[in-house]
């Protein structure tokens, strides 16, 4: 195989990668404000199982959750899944590990405003609702984009656990190629770190710009 | 007609007796000065007769309209507080302006988004506000852009443009620079030229002897003395108010 040929059967094993990011990103960052808001329900026993949730994702690898979810319906529940479970599995377990990562930074943003916006704006008669959309969200997006930025590079360099299940994302096929006869061999882990490493600059430079955009105000 | 009432109020925080059967009665256009000691409980008065506490007991209304009230030997809320929330506003001592948003839209968002009113008629009222208080050019700035005098002077108008009944002020100089002190005394000074019903928690004695239709001296969480300022200042009848001022001036 060629080096040419190899980097573009990378480049198309990589749409899988993005798409994992992206999938996981738009599952678990909304899910994770509900996360959140069911950490501080005021219902005791949805509070108890959102910690041990949270706990759980953040004390056991997310390799090992992979497994749990690929293989938990059918090996625990009996239940037949669908043809595409394994990219399925994937997403579900990478959305539901991120979105405790996210409750927790979405807490300590969200637990450092100070007190005086909530009375201010319960003083001039917003509801829960409007306070939580006009004066607490955008306040915590803005304190929360740091330590968000250090999830979603490890995201990216996460979604490589997909070949775990076999998924055929661009880290699966880095090692497919990288063992077949006559191949570029460690070339092709190189070519696939340095893939990895311009999507990191690309998302983190995403991330600036937002920070950047966001720095209107103190 | 008054605009606030409060009777036999109490609230404790655990074992903090903080307020023992206070009562008070603000009639319109009257501004109070409450003062007194640290832990008085003067800030929890307030916050208890703007919702932000909820009362052990007592009878809260205002405007004739009862919002709290003992029932059972219990203190019972109305169902819907919503109304209520027209008729009075609050300055903080810290200002709490949403630091995200410029200073018209500080102002002007309660108004259309909670009154429901016409967004360019607040705006314009808005703006008349910010002329009088001398910030019309400032209207596009954040808060964390203007001087702690300026952000108490938006603070002010932004409780102005809900068009409340009675407005409430939490030591509104505490937290500014002396020399930032007068000018938000100066925009208080005026409201009260204008009858603005007002009751203002406050550490400058010379400002509430100035302002006030009544002083209000607070110790222990029960009111000691009040009346007219010329009177309590002048002609101080209790111990505890006299220790109280002679330790003020030795400041
Ligand atoms: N949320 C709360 N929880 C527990 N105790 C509180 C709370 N708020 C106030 N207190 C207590 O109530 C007492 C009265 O406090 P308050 O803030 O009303 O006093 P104050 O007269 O406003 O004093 P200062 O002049 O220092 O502002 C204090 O002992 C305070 O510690
Ligand atoms: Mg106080």
């Amino acid at each position: 195989m060629t080096v040419s040929k190899m980097v573009l059967e990378l480049a198309i094993a990589f749409e899988q990668t993005i798409l994992i990011f992206l999938l996981t990103l738009i599952g678990s960052l909304p899910l994770g404000l509900v996360v959140y808001f069911c950490k501080k329900s005021k219902v005791a026993p949805i509070r108890w199982i959102t910690e041990l949730y949270i706990s759980i994702m953040r004390g056991t690898p997310l390799m090992l959750q992979l497994m749990v979810v690929y293989f938990g319906p059918s090996l625990l529940l009996h239940i037949s899944v669908p043809s595409n479970w394994r990219f399925m599995a994937t997403i579900v377990a990478f959305v539901i590990n991120y979105a405790a990562y996210f409750a927790e930074i979405y807490r300590g943003g969200i637990e450092s405003i100070p007190q005086g916006q909530y009375e201010a704006a319960q003083v001039l008669g917003y509801s829960k609702l409007q306070t939580f959309f006009k004066v607490i969200l955008p306040q915590m997006i803005k304190r929360v984009i740091p330590p968000t930025t250090n999830e979603v590079i490890t995201l990216v360099k996460d979604t490589s656990l997909a070949s775990t299940l076999g998924v055929v994302e661009m880290f699966t096929k880095a090692k497919q190629i990288a063992v077949a006869p006559k191949s570029p061999g460690m070339l092709t882990f190189l070519a696939a770190a340095i893939f990895y490493y311009i999507f990191n600059f690309i998302v983190s430079a995403f991330m600036k710009w937002i920070e950047k955009k966001l720095n209107y105000y103190r | 007609m008054n605009v606030l009432k409060m009777e036999h109020i109490s609230k404790s925080f655990g074992d903090n007796h903080v307020l023992k059967d206070i009562s008070l009665t603000v009639d319109k256009g009257e501004v109070v000065s409450v003062i007194g000691p640290s832990g008085s409980g003067k800030s929890t008065l307030l916050r208890c007769a703007t919702f932000l506490e909820t009362l052990d007991g007592g009878t809260l209304s205002y405007l004739g309209e009862n919002a709290a009230w003992m029932e059972d030997g219990k203190i019972k809320y109305a169902k819907n507080l919503k109304p209520f929330y027209k008729d009075f506003g609050l300055v903080f001592q810290s200002f709490n302006l949403f630091p995200h948003r410029t200073v018209l839209k500080n102002i002007i968002d309660a108004p259309v988004s909670v009154q429901k009113r016409d967004k360019k008629e607040v705006t314009a009222e808005a703006m008349e506000l910010l002329r009088k208080m001398g910030l019309e050019d400032k209207a596009d700035f954040y808060p964390y852009q203007l001087s702690g005098g300026q952000q108490q002077r938006v603070s002010i108008v932004r409780a102005l443009a809900m068009k409340p009944e009675i407005l409430f002020f939490d030591e509104p100089t505490s937290a500014l620079d002396p020399e930032l002190t007068g000018e938000v005394l100066k925009v208080i000074k005026q409201l009260a030229e204008e009858k603005m019903t007002m009751v203002i928690i406050t550490h400058e004695m010379g400002f509430a002897r100035a302002v006030s239709d009544r002083v209000i001296f607070m110790d222990g969480g029960v009111i000691v003395e009040q009346g007219d300022p010329e009177e309590v200042f002048g002609n101080t009848q209790s111990e505890r108010m006299k220790s109280f001022l002679q330790n003020y001036n030795k400041d």
